[in-house]
């Protein structure tokens, strides 16, 4: 039996003492995360974010929106109802950081994609209370303002270094397949073939130029549609 | 020990008590403009026009700068400094390094805090919650983190004291628990050295796990095993009582400090996060209740033979009306992670009214009474210079207190129901939207709470500077005193 008196006299086992025992729960929970392989499920159509959903989730990320809206659908009745089959770890994989949020001061976004209309997105971050009397949402009208993206390859790049796998021709052609996407007739067939069932066009009613706006837009409308539900078994997603 | 002894052993070590002072005086200031901002919010989710349509004062952005002003700023300036206060005293040793280093750890925070502050204003954030100052500034505080932790190790080596005492047991396990959180859950990837943009190394669920590891310890090391150092060392002194178990102490320390670290996922039930993390996270929580509760008794039991000071003693009565707090919210918490209440309860404002029923009646007001104790010690002042306005600031804080709560715990109950509420054909019975227009009183009650709170706190700016400048309130006339009906 320790007397208790080794670690009252002694303030380097003291020390010692409380970091192996505030290091034993982490290790527990978060390093198995990493070597139970059905931790993230097995499904089709996930890919990384387009270079122009990537500057719209930035936009997302910078505005702090995580801080009202979740991102995570439960499996309750009433959450699949409102809001869509519920949230898969795969889902989420390649978000360098998750969104998932902790609040709902606002609804959740996670399977936000294509259920409004470009203009409804446009006209709500306008002026939520335009769209919807109720919705104690800020004005976002600063958005329609031109999107910085010269350094968008940078991104990519650094979103692989911690483990997306955008490839080397996706790097190289992120500036391209960026004004591609947001651009009405451009030739989309190669972001198309890199990021299917990316939304291309103009998002804003302003074509002339990319702005904040489009990106975020851009971002909000692919949420949660990647994934073909029609294929998703859960009994084997993991097997 | 008397008066005279103390100022010999003040005289036989001369303790670094300017840099105590600075931290006091960083603390009042920003937990102030901590309150301050909460205030300010709590006004733009009632009135949306309070936004004014600005990047910089939209929700979004001025929310993460409430929240690491009161904890960090605030709580982080009244934790370094009754830390070097305690670490002297009970080791009757001069701190470590010097002065200036010490001085380094005060102004290097303050730095911390302005560039995370800014940043945040800005738009530059991590986007995860607790957690978003971004790279530089995260290289920042660990460098003076360090230096910190240095200082209080090194002062504790050279002690004069054979033992320990159990108020840095608490204040060590902070510091380096909070190192080991900070340093693993901001693992990043800047996009440039010259950028301030950065990628986490961590993505989705594990990103999740990650980050409720961190967030929830930033609850459990910086707002609770920080604070319950200060709390064995200042209530004991304010009551003028020893310690009521020194056992309970030994168990309820390393018994908190094992388990509270495993009680992240309970932020993350029912999500993507595998059922068998989240099963441990809650087991966990729920057996987190005990040694909560142990620290909640040792400080309360404290006051044997000392409970009629609290009908005189204001200082007293903040203090340990800030050790009921936090039993309630020690016992709500766990409450809150089972995983069936959690179902109801997350996502919705009952988080915030939990949250908030830590920070103001635990964190904030322990600190008060800490604070009224310290300054007028620091300023060589006999007491501070007004109790009845420590009073008033004790009753109007409480009363702002309870109208947040109440007002959250309502709203927070009342939201869970109406999202999961069916009408009679199976249909659900509220839209979002009309959900959130249920929500607007409750939103302008809290706000009210949070105006008695702040106000409070502006007493006590106003207290502690007639206490600086040597002030002594004119005793109220006997006379004059019933007229009033006091």
């Amino acid at each position: 039996m320790i007397r208790h008196e080794v670690f009252e006299k002694n303030v380097l086992f003291l020390l010692v003492g409380i970091l192996i025992v505030v290091a034993i729960g982490g290790l527990v929970e978060i390093v198995p995360l990493y070597t139970i392989e059905s931790t993230i499920e097995k499904v089709g159509g996930m890919r990384p974010y387009s270079p122009l959903e990537l500057m719209g989730r930035n936009i997302y990320i910078r505005e702090g929106c995580y801080v009202c809206h979740s991102q995570q659908i439960r499996p309750f009745r009433d959450e699949v109802e409102r809001y869509g089959h519920y949230s898969l770890a795969a889902e989420s994989m390649y978000d360098h950081p998750f969104q998932w949020g902790s609040e709902r001061t606002g609804p959740d976004l996670a399977r936000v994609g294509g259920k409004y209309s470009n203009d409804w997105h446009v006209a709500h971050l306008d002026n939520p209370r335009s769209v919807v009397p109720e919705s104690i949402m800020p004005t976002y009208a600063f958005l329609n303002r031109p999107l910085h993206y010269d350094d968008v390859a940078a991104h990519l790049r650094t979103n692989r270094i911690v483990g997306v796998p955008y490839t080397d021709e996706e790097i190289a052609d992120a500036k391209a397949d960026l004004e591609a996407q947001a651009t009405p007739g451009a030739d989309t067939a190669g972001l198309l073939a890199r990021y299917p069932k990316a939304k291309t066009g103009d998002f804003d009613g302003n074509p002339n130029t990319i702005t904040e706006m489009d990106a975020l837009t851009a971002y909000l409308q692919m949420l949660g549609t990647l994934v073909d539900f029609t294929k998703y078994n859960p009994d084997y997603a993991g097997k | 020990m008397n008066a005279a002894t103390k100022v010999g052993a003040a005289a036989a070590t001369p303790y670094n008590d300017d840099v105590v002072r600075l931290f006091m005086i960083a603390a009042v200031f920003w937990g102030v403009a901590g309150f301050l901002a909460g205030v300010y919010i709590a006004l733009e989710l009632a009135y949306p026009a309070f936004n004014l349509g600005l990047e910089w004062t939209n929700f979004g952005r001025l929310r993460p700068l409430h929240t690491s002003a009161v904890i960090f700023a605030f709580g982080g300036n009244v934790l370094l400094g009754t830390s070097f206060y305690v670490v002297q005293r009970t080791c009757r040793a001069t701190l470590w390094g010097g002065p200036a280093l010490a001085s380094l750890v005060f102004w290097g925070y303050q730095l911390f805090i302005v560039l995370a502050a800014s940043g945040y204003l800005m738009g530059i954030t991590q986007g995860r919650e607790y957690a978003e100052p971004e790279w530089y500034t995260d290289l920042w505080l660990t460098i003076v983190w360090v230096i910190y932790l240095a200082i209080y190790l090194g002062t504790i080596a050279k002690r004069k004291e054979p033992h320990i005492y159990v108020a840095n047991w608490f204040y060590l396990a902070f510091i380096v628990t909070i190192a080991m959180l900070h340093v693993v859950n901001n693992l990043a990837v800047p996009m440039s050295f010259f950028g301030t943009k950065s990628y986490s190394a961590f993505a989705g669920v594990r990103d999740a796990m990650t980050q409720w590891w961190y967030g929830h310890n930033a609850v459990g090391f910086f707002l609770t095993a920080g604070f319950l150092g200060l709390m064995y060392y200042f209530v004991p002194k304010r009551a003028d009582r020893p310690i009521y178990s020194y056992r309970l102490s030994v168990v309820h320390f390393w018994a908190l400090i094992f388990l509270y670290i495993w009680a992240g996922p309970h932020h993350l039930h029912y999500t993507a996060l595998p059922e068998w993390t989240q099963t441990l996270g809650m087991t966990f929580s729920i057996m987190l209740w005990m040694p909560s509760w142990g620290g909640m008794i040792n400080g309360l039991m404290t006051l044997s033979g000392a409970w009629d000071k609290l009908r005189t003693d204001p200082v007293l009565r903040f203090m340990v009306v800030s050790v009921g707090f936090y039993g309630m919210s020690t016992f709500e918490g766990p409450l809150m992670s089972i995983r069936s209440v959690n179902a109801l309860s997350h996502y919705t404002n009952w988080t915030i009214g939990h949250v908030h029923s830590g920070a103001m009646g635990w964190v904030a007001f322990v600190s008060f009474g800490a604070i009224y104790f310290l300054l007028p010690k620091l300023w060589g002042r006999k007491e501070v210079y007004s109790l009845r306005l420590v009073s008033y600031h004790f009753w109007i804080a409480t009363i702002g207190i309870v109208l947040y709560i109440t007002a959250m715990w309502v709203a927070g109950i009342m939201q869970g129901l109406m999202w999961r509420s069916y009408d009679s054909l199976g249909f659900l019975e509220y839209s979002f939207a009309e959900v959130v227009a249920a929500m607007h009183p409750f939103y302008v009650i809290r706000a009210l709470g949070g105006v008695f709170f702040l106000s409070g706190a502006l007493i006590m700016v106003y207290n502690l500077w007639r206490t600086a400048r040597g002030d002594v309130e004119a005793p109220v006339p006997l006379a004059a005193a019933a007229a009033a009906g006091r």
